[in-house]
């Protein structure tokens, strides 16, 4: 900001200590070495440099940082899904499968929990939970996961994300949707990839 | 270096796609310089010649230019706060909340607006009155000074509008007072001299502008987009039919 403004200056001195003369009349130039500047050319830079500058500099960041809300209205991507005890070991539970929420909790025979998102990694649709074939299954182009998400039929190209599932300090189950743990990294083994009670 | 930039610059002033952009030749001359100015489509406000006394800020106070300024500001800065307002009951008067107390640079700009608006209707009201001290309205220019009262009353009504969008009190009881005079609008209005028997509060002019018998979420709506759409265009419109005015009845008004 600070050497736009001075650069000018900084020009005008330097022109003034090679004792260099401008003519006034436009279209007159003399020879500032090779260059060619009139002073009035050299002016009219100058005048407008300057307020495209500060219009540019002043405007076109604040245009954008405008166009970026400090406070936004979406549902939180952390919610509570109730007490472990509500679900029976062995279950895929859909009651979060709605919006906002969007996601399946899953408990294996053993115990553990996890959080599936209800998102098709092959595009983004919203699969089925078929429990009677035992497998998620896509309505779009009949991508298939088992109830570990892994994809074992159709075009998925990934197994189903999973997400952070944590129990929060009144015993009900946490989720945060902006914690993600991807099978194909290796992440499921994290810490808080799956909730053991 | 030198000789190599020169060559560039020709090439790229030569190109089929600058010339296709600048309609004039690049040469340093004199009658470049006008036909920059005559051929520009932002450049062809301003005549090749200007008198002296069309300068003079003493004789037309910059009001007209000053006037168009304020409408320029409020159309860019209005264009802005469309992206954070919905025009509904439910919304409008959070809208502007979060406008003013939430969004980076949102004060800014809806102030930036309401003072660009209250700008525009004192400097527009100023360079009517300096038209009528000059005697700018008189031959050949009574038509010019018809269209100039016309965009009066468009200003007028284009804050009119956006007095009601905050949809706060203020606004609300401001419209339905200013509202209620349509009711006396001779021959269209319910209430009005010479209105015909048919004509009810439920098929007036105030209904028209009303969207019903009170204030109420549609007129909400219809303002905005009276205030938004239909009335700056018809503005725009008249603007430039009055600036070419100015031009062809002879450029700003002599020196009485």
């Amino acid at each position: 900001m600070y050497a736009v403004y001075c650069l000018p200056l900084i020009l005008i001195f330097t022109c003034r200590s090679r004792g260099i003369r401008h003519r006034t009349e436009y279209g007159t130039p003399t020879k500032l070495g090779a260059e060619v500047v009139s002073r009035r050319k050299f002016f009219k830079f100058l005048g407008w440099g300057n307020f495209t500058a500060a219009l540019g500099l002043c405007f076109g960041p604040g245009l954008v940082r405008y166009l970026y809300p400090r406070v936004l209205f979406e549902p939180s991507s952390i919610f509570k899904a109730g007490f472990p005890a509500e679900y029976p070991p062995g279950s895929v539970s859909e009651k979060f499968k709605k919006e906002p929420f969007g996601v399946w909790i899953v408990r294996k025979e053993d115990g553990e929990f996890y959080a599936l998102l209800t998102i098709c990694t092959h595009l983004g649709c919203t699969p089925r939970w078929l429990g009677s074939e035992n497998k998620f299954k896509c309505p779009c182009h009949g991508s298939g996961f088992d109830r570990d998400g892994i994809n074992y039929e159709g075009p998925a190209p990934r197994p189903l994300e999973r997400v952070k599932i944590t129990l929060a300090e009144d015993g009900q189950i946490e989720i945060d949707k902006s914690v993600k743990f991807l099978g194909e990294k290796d992440q499921w083994g994290d810490l808080g990839a799956f909730l053991k009670v | 270096m030198n000789e190599e930039r020169k060559g560039l610059k020709e090439k790229i002033t030569n190109s089929d796609i600058w010339r296709s952009i600048f309609r004039h030749g690049y040469e340093n001359t004199g009658r470049r310089y006008t036909l920059q100015v005559l051929q520009n489509v932002w450049l062809h406000l301003h005549p090749p010649r200007v008198s002296r006394h069309a300068l003079n800020f003493r004789f037309t106070w910059c009001m007209g230019g000053i006037t168009f300024l304020m409408f320029l500001v409020t159309a860019v800065t209005g264009v802005l706060l469309m992206f954070y307002y919905r025009p509904t009951a439910e919304y409008a008067f959070s809208d502007v909340q979060y406008l003013e107390f939430d969004i980076p640079f949102g004060m800014l700009l809806r102030n930036m607006h309401r003072w660009a608006a209250h700008g525009m209707v004192i400097s527009v009201m100023l360079h009517m009155f300096r038209v009528f001290l000059t005697g700018s309205y008189k031959k050949p220019r009574e038509f010019n000074w018809g269209v100039g009262v016309i965009l009066l009353l468009v200003t007028f009504f284009l804050s009119f509008t956006g007095y009601l969008l905050p949809w706060d009190q203020l606004a609300f009881w401001a419209v339905t007072v200013g509202t209620n005079m349509a009711r006396a609008t001779p021959v269209l209005g319910h209430e009005g001299p010479f209105a015909p028997e048919p004509i009810t509060q439920a098929n007036d002019v105030r209904f028209a502008l009303l969207a019903g018998t009170i204030v109420g979420p549609s007129t909400l709506l219809r303002f905005y987009i009276l205030h938004c759409v239909a009335v700056p265009l018809l503005a725009s419109v008249l603007m430039a039919l009055h600036f070419w005015r100015v031009r062809k009845d002879g450029g700003i008004s002599g020196p009485l």
